[in-house]
């Protein structure tokens, strides 16, 4: 079926701005990733999937400018023992990178790998985020696995002794990033990857995960404070049998961050947890689409997702759990809770539930609301000052988000830099 | 020490009067109980002296030692030794008991321009307290009442008072969903705290509390005023009678 005019000219335009790299052996998933944008076409206003989110600043051929932030501060897991890889605008800085090697990974650049004929990257580079396209279309996932001009391959064969962490920099106001990075975890083999800093003045991000039997993936990714950030990010992930995943995700602040998480539970026995918190102040978006397919049986997935919005922020979150025939035993959860702390700010949300099978527990909740009067008067009476008392009851509010990362010091750090957030707003 | 006089409260978003004139001073070092029928103004006294939104004042005063406590925000009254035990004790997840207390007794400490307790002074303070009021390790740790029990809610206010160390202690309906065991280890908790420079406002339905926490004078409240007072044997006169008898004999 031929695209509609303005999405078709709207593609082409996009399209138009592109050069792809040279391929290598990542060649046919790049066309056929191309082929997929050019039957999907790039998202529009109208898509149902962006309903609450306008595409228009992600898809324009060029990116928006957006101001280099000075944050005054380190990035976030700055004191932590970690392997860093750092991206300039977008592309890999072997200076300011660590040296990659660390028992138990190995970690292969992008670009490298193309090179390459044989790679086990290759089995896996588009090929979650192919999968990844139905039941809905993410055309700007396909768009990343066509165009991407840098990422690594991370292969995790043991338990590495320290996290692996993605710094992001951003030092041009015009820059257009579009990174690839694919995750292979194998059995029993475990790894934290942690994502911090401000990527570029516009970001395209996707991340492919695959988790073999018994294995365990730990995300944290703290976005933000570039006020003028747009982003767009997927992470597709597939879980074996008996494995685990983990994701947590702070943002903060930014024009338009769109994160969107497909998981698929295809073997028995895993956990998937999602969960997110976002702070917003100001005239702010964040977007959190996630999409869990349970295709295994007895797999549990959780969901957990908490904003804090004022001074005219949004808050978006689609989420959906679909539990396929024969996917017993089920226990999915989801829950997505908005504090408005001012009548200017909104909260709009979408959960969904497809369930075809018959032995599952799903539930789901939604809420938005303003701090509650009644806590804030029993803090007051005790003493503690009124900002504070907001503060800790916003804290509080986000605490069950932050709780699902199971490394204490690294929520801690967390949690400093919303305390931190909160106190700059007092 | 707490000085009521003539005062006038109406709630803000409709025109409902509730107060009506109330006059009271509770000396320090003195018990004093209010009793009276449900809705004759017992709680919404609690609440405008612990500064509580809602309720306005339009005639009266009402100051603790001389500073005007109607002018203070709640934190500020809460410095300046006011202190409520809640009929409803909040929840609040996500808020961890042990968090919340050392915030308040630090921030109070902090307005009163005291030095801040140490993780490990406030520790051993609040863990011989906990301890007499039969409060565990684990019910520090979790958040604040969340989950607790009728009467774990009530200790927990009585262990928050023994942390302030309030000169003014307002206890509203302590003993409401208290069984007698509960009553007892709460009421051994206000007695311990009795002293000469601290002033008690305990508010009842029934004269049973007022066995266990004697006190000094008791006051009947009705329709917004204190329409009698005197000592302990009014309250058994309550006990025996009903409000019906005194009420009567008032009007």
């Amino acid at each position: 079926m031929a695209l509609p005019q303005a999405k078709q000219t709207a593609t082409e335009a996009r399209l138009a701005s592109l050069t792809m790299p040279d391929p290598g052996c990542t060649k046919a998933a790049r066309e056929g990733a191309l082929a997929r944008v050019n039957q999907m076409g790039l998202p529009g206003r109208r898509d149902e999937y962006w309903k609450y989110t306008q595409p228009d600043t992600l898809v324009s051929p060029q990116a928006p400018q957006a101001a280099v932030l000075d944050a005054g501060e380190p990035l976030v897991f700055s004191d932590v023992d970690r392997l860093s890889i750092v991206f300039i605008d977008g592309v890999f800085s072997p200076e300011d990178s660590d040296d990659l090697t660390l028992e138990g990974v190995t970690i292969d650049r992008l670009e490298d790998i193309c090179c390459k004929d044989i790679h086990w990257a290759k089995e896996l580079y588009g090929k979650l985020e192919e999968r990844g396209q139905t039941p809905v279309q993410r055309p700007l996932a396909a768009l990343n696995t066509a165009y991407a001009t840098d990422g690594v391959a991370i292969h995790v064969t043991g338990k590495p002794s320290k996290p692996i962490n993605f710094v992001y920099r951003h030092e041009s106001e015009t820059s257009d990033a579009i990174l690839h990075h694919v995750i292979r975890v194998e059995s029993d083999a475990e790894v934290t990857i942690l994502e911090t800093g401000p990527a570029a003045s516009r970001f395209n991000k996707c991340m492919e995960i695959d988790i073999a039997d018994n294995g365990t993936l730990h995300h944290i990714r703290a976005q933000g404070r570039d006020h003028e950030r747009r982003a767009v990010t997927h992470m597709f992930t597939r879980l074996g049998k008996e494995s685990t995943y983990k994701s947590f995700t702070l943002t903060v602040n930014g024009v338009l961050t769109r994160n969107e998480q497909v998981v698929e539970l295809t073997g028995d026995d895993a956990v998937a947890h999602v969960a997110g918190a976002c702070v917003g102040d100001g005239d702010f978006l964040h977007d959190d689409t996630v999409f869990i397919t349970h295709e295994a049986v007895n797999c549990e997935s959780r969901q957990v997702f908490k904003k804090v919005l004022r001074n005219g922020a949004t808050g978006v979150f689609q989420g959906k759990i679909l539990v396929k025939e024969g996917a017993q035993k089920t226990d999915g959860y989801q829950i997505s809770q908005s504090l408005l702390l001012d009548d200017d700010s909104q909260f709009l949300a979408k959960p969904e539930l497809e369930i075809y099978a018959d032995d599952v527990a799903c539930s789901h909740g939604s809420t938005s609301g303003a701090i509650d009067e009644t806590a804030l008067f029993y803090l007051r009476s005790r003493g503690v000052p009124y900002k504070d008392a907001t503060n800790m009851l916003t804290l509080a509010f986000l605490a069950e988000a932050v709780d699902e990362i199971e490394d204490r010091a690294l929520a801690e750090e967390i949690v400093t830099r919303l305390e931190g957030w909160l106190a700059r707003r007092s | 020490m707490l000085e009521i006089k003539n005062l006038h409260v109406q709630l803000e978003e409709e025109d409902k009067r509730i107060l009506k004139g109330v006059d009271l001073t509770v000396e320090a070092g003195k018990v004093h109980a209010i009793m009276g029928p449900n809705g004759s103004g017992k709680s919404t006294l609690s609440y405008v002296l612990s500064g509580r939104d809602g309720y306005e004042v339009t005639e009266g005063s009402a100051t603790l030692d001389g500073q005007d406590l109607l002018e203070m925000e709640p934190e500020e009254r809460a410095a300046a030794g006011i202190f409520l035990a809640f009929q409803y004790p909040v929840e609040i997840p996500g808020v961890g008991n042990m968090t919340f207390l050392r915030t308040a007794v630090n921030a109070q400490r902090k307005a009163r321009g005291e030095d801040e307790l140490s993780a490990a002074e406030f520790l051993k303070v609040v863990r011989a307290k906990a301890k007499s009021l039969k409060i565990d390790a684990d019910m520090l740790k979790r958040p604040v009442n969340v989950g607790f029990s009728g009467g774990e809610k009530k200790r927990n206010e009585i262990l928050q008072m023994a942390m302030l160390e309030p000169k003014m202690c307002i206890l509203d309906e302590t003993d409401s969903g208290l069984d007698v065991d509960a009553m007892k280890l709460v009421s051994e908790g206000v007695n311990a705290l009795r002293d000469a420079g601290r002033g008690f406002l305990v508010i009842t339905h029934y004269q049973r509390l007022l066995d266990h926490i004697k006190p000094d004078v008791v006051h009947i409240m009705a329709d917004g005023r204190i329409v009698k007072s005197g000592g302990p044997e009014l309250a058994l006169e309550v006990e025996h009678n009903g409000y019906s008898d005194i009420l009567a004999e008032v009007n």
